[in-house]
């Protein structure tokens, strides 16, 4: 591969492949379609958070207008694949197969849904959804993670990690230890969570759904409703946004095909928001005890890490909370502890930065704290410890460039002028602070199948059923084949987001670049090779070796005499086929995963300005520094990671949903109470990358920012109040009165 | 009579829900159609026995414009403008993200004034002008905001794009898109999860700036 030429032609536009579609409201998301005869499904759900379904009163709601239907535990068909878990619905031998919905009369957290009603409109379905009237036996619910998370009884333990000596941080000379907490942070994606469900027969499902996954969740309905996966169509042509919320399908998937194979009716089922809350996960509530000891000239000697978070009742949820304190810096002895705390709540997923954005708030927090007290800046202090091989398994990493975010990132918010002392700076009457955290995330790569298919008039198409939630999948994907053929990216289509398609992975943890990209190069790869044989067998190319000959705007030429050339149109046309047709699969590499550590690095900087009066925190200036390996779509991952950032914000200093600790309620199920960042609460936003390609990962070069974006930032804000303050918050959001 | 004639030819215009459904329910109920010309109370009691009936009965005749096009339909009552627009026309380009105007999602444009479409009613809209992000453009050639979206990337997964759009379109004629905290300011009625803010605001500057008519 022509290295030098890599990615598309320069000077060609890098706005995203599906831009004007979004603009113009042309983008068909999954509630925008509408199957012929469709008809519309309404959720009642549980009002209390424990306990079990004495009596449904359901005949003013099967009276009420326009109502098709009711399904619920009293009248659900059986559903193949439900039926071994069903027989023992006390084991709990279903972790990650999430609740099935409507197979007994049991009630795991508040807000579950307890029935369905099918109607003629939308309206008509609220109205009797509205009508439903379910009693209970209800058992005393268990929400409060605070009272019960050092009850070892109700702890399930999940991992222990140490290397050299347990709690070596109290033998340091200098040393900080503290507790830090995270509350639960909802998904919340613009896109509410839908599904429209349609039979044909008995045995042949298409499914429109919101899903970071087609093909998963492909599998899943063909495995729960005993079909063959090839009668199972899953489209997501557009996902609107998603975070890790559509990662897996949840009960509102399986609902809705039960639902319409009942009225043999398409049905749509789109989630309310206050749904959204309690049936698609989110970030686990989290505590931390972190320690970190170090010689006095700044060498880590000791790091403790441990963590509880929550999970539901019926199925165990664990993400790396604690992962990166064991490698993200070199440091001797470690020891780290992971526990989850079961409790009468919906179940948790990952969500943008999973556990490792958690972690590194703790982490990150704390080597700051390290910093004051060593009297080092805490830039310094990363560099003291910057990790040359990977401290758990002593592998180098494929590629590294985490020292040039440092300094990049230093230079780009105005380091120098951050006080040493903490509460010394002010402008315009208000206390000014400099803070940075950093972050990692594994940069692995997975399997997919790409078809790449070139018609007689030179257009390039190329298929995977990868969805894409709003990185810029295809945008991206049609960049690295216009690299790999040398043509305008305007000839190339990505289609995507349809299980029709060849399989492609689930999108999530900052893997898709890498994973369906390098899919996308071998099959071009293969489809340059074929023309060029092609040409090679054409009139006036006779004699010339593969060597000779190149591909290049839409044509192969050949590279001494750039006048002979021939279209690719036209090559077509000479294979006597009416267009090529090529299906390539790639997956890991064992031989680089054996001998290399793969990783993606960030480092975010922030300056606030805090009022010393009400505490209000301004976002001053923010940049964000990530080695994602090469930049394939520059355009695109600036976004990716400015988008990062506001959900770093978020984190800092607006998110945090709460339950009622005596209901088991969401008490903010609105994003009225709660608070995503506004445009109001973001100011410009830097980025840099390196932008150094890793061709050990992939043939692009590439590791991914999606992650990587978000992992220590909300740090990097605790840490400028900090220095703006002089108060440590170990609780997150940070709030104005906390700093007062 | 004529103004039941004239509603049910819209039924079965205007019933996408259901095709034909409404119309065969109230062929079906023969007597009671009768009833209906005979007196009101009867014609009362029958809508209560006979659900084709009553809910065309409750149905609102609305006539508006609809970028740029007169359109005539039909709503149930409580159907909000969000829902009609979208189920009814099938004008599916303004979304639905949380139906309680906190997200701006669902923003359009009635009479030249933004308004969250999923808090306002349906029926209240007889003869009003309605723009959608579909009646932006002018055929091919997108509207300068548009085109400020697209080359400053200003958003990613997109759904939240209609309505942030349709804001921002406002916002400069509004003359609330001076500088960049006035955007800001102007703009926070519209949620973008993907944290598109930064280069919203870009855009809106520079189709402002452009001095092109927005």
């Amino acid at each position: 591969m022509d290295k030098e030429k890599f990615f598309t032609p320069s000077g060609e536009e890098d706005d995203r492949v599906d831009g004007i579609e979004k603009v113009t409201g042309r983008a068909k998301y999954t509630a925008d379609h509408k199957p012929e005869n469709m008809v519309y499904a309404v959720f009642v759900t549980s009002t209390i958070a424990r306990g079990a379904i004495k009596n449904l009163q359901l005949s003013d709601a099967k009276n009420a207008p326009g109502v098709l239907e009711i399904l619920s535990h009293l009248n659900c068909p059986p559903v193949p694949g439900y039926q071994p878990w069903a027989k023992d619905p006390n084991k709990k031998g279903f972790e990650w197969r999430g609740l099935k919905p409507f197979q007994n009369n049991l009630v795991w957290y508040y807000g579950q849904p307890i029935a369905l009603v099918v109607a003629l409109t939308w309206e008509k379905a609220v109205k009797a959804a509205a009508l439903v009237k379910a009693e209970y036996v209800a058992e005393v619910a268990e929400t409060d993670f605070e009272k019960f998370r050092t009850d070892p009884s109700r702890l399930k333990p999940s991992g222990e990690y140490k290397r050299g000596e347990a709690d070596a941080f109290k033998k340091a000379e200098v040393f900080v230890e503290r507790e830090y907490h995270t509350p639960i942070e909802t998904h919340n994606p613009i896109e509410l969570h839908a599904t429209i469900a349609v039979w044909d027969g008995d045995d042949k499902l298409t499914v429109y759904d919101k899903s970071q996954g087609p093909k998963g969740t492909q599998s899943e309905l063909a495995r729960n409703f005993g079909l063959d996966e090839k009668n199972v169509r899953v489209i997501s042509k557009f996902v609107g946004g998603a975070f890790g919320s559509a990662l897996r399908s949840w009960p509102h998937v399986p609902a809705a095909c039960i639902a319409a194979k009942m009225v043999k009716r398409p049905v749509r089922l789109q989630l309310t928001r206050r749904q959204m809350f309690t049936m698609v996960g989110y970030r686990p509530m989290a505590w931390q005890y972190i320690a970190i000891g170090a010689s006095r000239e700044g060498k880590l000697t000791g790091i403790t890490h441990h963590a509880v978070s929550i999970t539901s009742r019926y199925e165990d949820f664990r993400e790396g909370i604690v992962n990166a304190s064991q490698y993200l810096y070199d440091c001797p002895n470690v020891n780290t502890s992971y526990k989850i705390l079961p409790q009468d709540v919906n179940t948790p997923t990952w969500m943008r930065g999973p556990g490792e954005a958690t972690g590194a708030f703790a982490l990150e927090s704390a080597l700051d704290e390290l910093a004051y007290k060593l009297n080092m800046d805490p830039v310094e202090l990363r560099i003291k410890n910057y990790a040359e091989l990977h401290p758990v398994n002593k592998l180098p990493w494929t590629s590294k460039f985490l020292k040039e975010c440092y300094d990049k990132g230093r230079e780009l918010v105005g380091w120098s002028k951050r006080p040493a002392v903490p509460r010394t700076l002010t402008e315009d009457g208000k206390l000014i602070g400099y803070g940075m955290g950093g972050g990692v995330f594994g940069a692995s790569r997975g399997t997919a199948a790409v078809k790449a298919v070139l018609n007689s008039e030179g257009k390039l198409t190329l298929y995977s059923a990868v969805s894409d939630m709003g990185p810029g999948t295809a945008t991206a994907m049609v960049r690295i084949a216009a690299g790999v053929m040398q043509m305008p990216a305007s000839g190339i289509r990505f289609l995507l987001g349809d299980t029709e398609f060849p399989p492609g992975p689930t999108q999530g943890g900052s893997t898709t670049t890498s994973t369906v990209g390098t899919a996308v190069s071998m099959v071009c790869e293969t489809l340059k090779a074929q023309l060029i044989e092609l040409a090679q067998k054409s009139p006036g190319f006779s004699g010339l070796s593969t060597e000779e000959l190149a591909c290049g705007n839409e044509t192969v030429y050949a590279k001494k005499d750039e006048s002979k050339k021939i279209s690719l149109g036209a090559l077509v046309t000479a294979s006597g086929k009416p267009q090529l047709e090529i299906l390539k699969e790639t997956g890991p590499d064992p031989a680089v995963r054996s001998k290399y550590a793969m990783n993606s690095f960030s480092a975010h900087f922030v300056k606030v300005a805090v009022d010393p009066v009400t505490g209000a925190i301004e976002l001053k200036k923010i940049v964000c520094t990530g080695d994602g390996g090469k930049i394939v779509s520059p355009k695109t991952a600036r976004s990716q990671m400015i988008g990062g950032a506001v959900g770093g914000i978020g984190m800092a200093l607006t998110e945090e949903a709460l339950i009622d600790t005596q209901t088991g309620k969401y008490l903010t199920d609105t994003l009225g109470t709660y608070h995503v960042p506004r445009h109001r609460d973001v100011p410009f936003i830097d980025t840099w990358f390196p932008d150094k390609p890793d061709l050990l990962i992939n043939p692009m070069g590439s590791k991914g920012v999606g992650e990587i974006a978000l992992i220590g930032f909300a740090a990097a804000v605790a840490n400028a109040v900090y220095n703006a303050t002089g108060k440590r918050v170990n609780r997150l959001p940070i709030k104005p009165g906390m700093l007062v | 009579m004529k103004y039941l004639e004239v509603q049910l030819m819209h039924m079965e215009k205007h019933s996408p829900d259901c095709p034909g459904e409404s119309r065969r329910n109230f062929i079906k109920q023969t007597t009671a159609l009768t009833a209906l010309t005979v007196v009101p109370s009867v014609l009362v009691k029958a809508g209560e026995q006979h659900e084709a009936i009553a809910s065309f009965l409750e149905k609102t005749p609305l006539q508006l414009e609809v970028n740029g096009k007169t359109v005539q339909v039909l709503v149930d009552p409580g159907v909000s403008l969000l829902d009609m627009l979208r189920e009814q026309l099938g004008l599916t380009g303004t979304k639905k993200g949380c139906d309680q105007g906190h997200c701006g999602a669902c923003i359009v444009h009635v009479d030249g004034k933004r308004v969250n479409s999923c808090l306002s009613e349906a029926a209240e809209h007889n003869g009003k002008k309605i723009t959608t992000i579909e009646g932006l453009a002018n055929g091919d050639q997108l509207h300068p905001v548009q085109e400020a979206f697209i080359k400053h990337d200003a958003f990613q997964c997109g759904y939240c794009t209609p309505g942030q759009i349709m804001s921002a379109v406002a916002c400069i004629r509004d003359g609330q898109a001076n500088t960049p905290d006035e955007i800001r300011e102007y703009m926070s009625d519209n949620i973008c999860r993907c944290g598109a803010y930064p280069n919203i605001v870009a855009a809106i500057l520079e189709a402002k700036k452009s001095g092109q008519k927005i």
